[in-house]
């Protein structure tokens, strides 16, 4: 496959406009609260979009393409468990302290209820993990790139080797993403997330659109694929019947209420966006405007892996010539063609992966971009890969802008220089702009260096995120939560995590990364069920403890908890403007639009 | 006067949407027939994205005359 000019065209076009919105944010950005807040000045709908894109890396686009592959549609259960259910939880009840507290980051909100320590390890910790988490996604966007081979013709007329594809990918998204930070700050990044999330949508919607077309809707789906892969809930009851391998209960409590919760409604990636907003209820507004939209992703991001399942093989049927329903259709592509998922390929051997019954192992990360270079001709595949550089984009913005935010106020303000003026800090914002950018082009180098590096971070992430949602609802909700108690209860959180870990492995798994490198004395089904349940018992550790240590430490004075504390804070209505804007009324349709999808889908 | 969104957004989608949309009017139909068979989805695809950014336009433009 080629890129013809009109392709490169919009390419450029996207640059262009990406850049020149920094550029117009940079008239607008003079202070600290310019740079690093927006000037809390951005309306709701702007910061709910901004909200979902910034979450939406690469990553994401790929890996949940792959999940739907790999384990159907169950994989709707990231986005109908565990994603909306918090997503409306903090714009009900958490936004209001986040928010009101005028705290300027998550780590701050802690500092302000709790104290300087549990600031301290929650910033440096997130502080670490954005830096990781922005390099990994570079990482993995410069090698589909590269598996893409839609550069090696230009590489190859300039006379340039392979290899330099990824150094070129890398270095040119991370140059485009300083630009726009580095002038614009928070607004330029939020801007530009708006329209990388309408960019992204126009890339895949088209690409479900024909594929359903091609495999006979989601009837032909069904048949196509057999119902373990077309129902979210069958076979829930046990982790051995069905694909997760996971039960309902370690799906429930470690995805749907641990890690979502963990990851929503205390990450500031996330927090930020909803930061930047005009107004309480705009603030309140944002992350249910987001789990609005957020609800039907699955069928943006989730079916073309589906789709792209349904034209490689019939895996409930074994044959796809035994299939009569999408007729005849399937049957030919799978004669002329050798499957839009290709199988895993070993680099050091060059021969094909195989998994522990011999088959061979499918690569499950090409299907979405497989798929897109399968049915977009020139044009249109301009658009795709513009829709995959704005996601990549648009996730690592959201990292880089947290990253100086959290540096510049929780590490730099708080411990190496507390009373300079506004210039600087928004100096040194800009400057650690550019430290961010350069960290995460390390550590993209770094996980290209490391095969299972990728697993490490995740696993890090799971240590660090789980934990950290019981001191933010501790704080948040029980006035006698004291600084002691929080910061020893998120380290024992965080120890206990490691020790889950250490000491449990999944089916099949060799002790190492996986788990089980103290003893293994539990086996898990599967990586996820241990996942959730490392996830469960390090929130579980973490909320105990605190509690426990709360009480025999001294407590806070209440004066000084106003507005911090839910039984403290007098209560807010989201009454202004249309019953519709009202976040209560606003969460409940939410919440019943999803039930609604579930009960479709189960 | 304050920055809205949805003027940079309303003039990429226009010009890439037409842009796609022409390539689809004057490339070769059986390029398009391979890909997506029965479609022509540059055509298709590029008049909804111009179309949305005609709409994105034309909120622009009536927000501004409420001032």
């Amino acid at each position: 496959m080629q890129l013809g000019a009109i392709d490169w065209g919009i390419l450029a076009l996207y640059l262009a406009f990406v850049v020149g919105i920094g550029v117009v944010s940079a008239r607008r950005t003079k202070s600290g609260s310019d740079f690093f807040l927006a000037g809390r000045s951005i309306p709701a709908w702007v910061c709910g979009l901004a909200f979902i894109s910034a979450n939406l890396g690469a990553q994401e686009v790929i890996g949940m393409g792959a999940s739907g592959a790999k384990y159907g549609i169950a994989t709707a259960h990231f986005y109908w468990v565990g994603a909306i259910p918090a997503m409306v939880f903090i714009g009900v009840f958490m936004m209001p302290f986040y928010y009101g507290s005028k705290a300027r980051s998550a780590p701050e909100y802690l500092r302000m209820r709790f104290d300087e320590k549990t600031r301290a390890l929650n910033a440096l910790t997130f502080a670490a993990m954005t830096i990781f988490s922005s390099g990994v996604s570079m990482y993995a966007l410069a090698k589909l790139i590269q598996t893409l081979h839609v550069f090696d013709a230009p590489f190859a007329h300039m006379g340039l080797p392979q290899a330099w594809i990824f150094h070129a990918a890398i270095l040119t998204s991370a140059l485009v993403v300083l630009v726009y930070i580095y002038m614009g700050g928070l607004r330029g990044a939020i801007y530009n997330e708006v329209l990388q999330f309408f960019l992204i949508v126009a890339g895949f919607a088209p690409l479900v659109w024909l594929g359903l077309r091609q495999v006979g809707g989601w009837h032909g789906l069904q048949t196509t694929l057999g119902p373990s892969y077309t129902h979210a809930w069958a076979g829930m009851a046990h982790a051995s019947t069905n694909r997760l391998g996971v039960d309902w209960f370690g799906l429930v409590m470690g995805l749907g209420f641990v890690l979502s919760f963990g990851y929503w409604c205390t990450d500031f990636l996330i927090v930020q966006r909803a930061m930047a907003a005009d107004s309480m209820t705009s603030a309140r507004r944002t992350p249910l405007i987001a789990a609005a939209v957020k609800m039907f992703f699955p069928f943006l991001v989730i079916f073309p892996g589906l789709i792209a399942l349904a034209l490689t093989s019939a895996p409930d049927h074994g044959s796809v010539h035994a299939v009569a329903a999408p007729a005849g259709q399937v049957a030919t592509i799978a004669q002329h063609d050798p499957g839009v998922i290709p199988i895993k390929m070993d680099s050091s051997t060059g021969k094909p992966m195989l998994d522990a019954k011999g088959q061979p192992q499918l690569d499950y990360d090409l299907a979405t971009p497989n798929l897109l270079l399968r049915y977009f001709p020139t044009g249109m595949l301009g658009v795709g890969l513009t829709a995959l550089l704005a996601s990549f984009m648009s996730g690592m913005a959201g990292n880089v802008t947290a990253f100086n935010t959290v540096w510049t106020y929780d590490i730099y303000q708080a411990h190496i220089r507390p009373k300079a003026s506004d210039e600087h800090y928004l100096m040194v914002g800009r400057l650690a702009t550019a430290i961010g950018i350069l960290a995460s082009i390390g550590a993209a180098y770094l996980a290209s260096q490391f095969n299972n590096i990728m697993d490490l971070i995740q696993l890090i992430m799971a240590f660090v995120n789980a934990p950290v949602f019981a001191t933010f609802l501790l704080g948040m909700f029980w006035k006698r939560a004291t600084g002691h108690g929080a910061f020893i209860g998120l380290l024992t959180g965080t120890v206990v995590a490691a020790l889950h870990h250490g000491l449990t492995l999944p089916l099949d798994a060799i002790a190492g990364v996986k788990g089980g490198w103290l003893h293994v004395v539990h086996t898990y089904p599967s990586e996820m069920a241990q996942n959730f349940w490392t996830a469960i018992w390090a929130w579980t550790a973490c909320f105990v403890v605190t509690i426990a240590v709360s009480l025999v430490t001294r407590p806070h004075d209440e004066t000084g908890l106003v507005g911090l504390v839910y039984s403290l804070t007098p209560k807010i209505n989201g009454k202004d403007g249309p019953w519709y804007g009202n976040p209560l009324i606003l969460g409940a349709i939410v919440l019943v639009g999803t039930v609604i999808l579930n009960l479709l889908f189960r | 006067m304050s920055f809205d969104v949805r003027l940079p957004i309303g003039l990429l989608f226009l010009a890439v949407g037409v842009m796609v949309a022409g390539v689809g009017l004057v490339g070769d139909p059986a390029v398009f027939e391979a890909h997506s068979p029965g479609i022509n989805i540059d055509v298709a695809w590029g008049a909804v994205m111009a179309v949305f950014g005609v709409v994105m336009l034309a909120l622009v433009a009536l927000a501004r005359r409420r001032g």
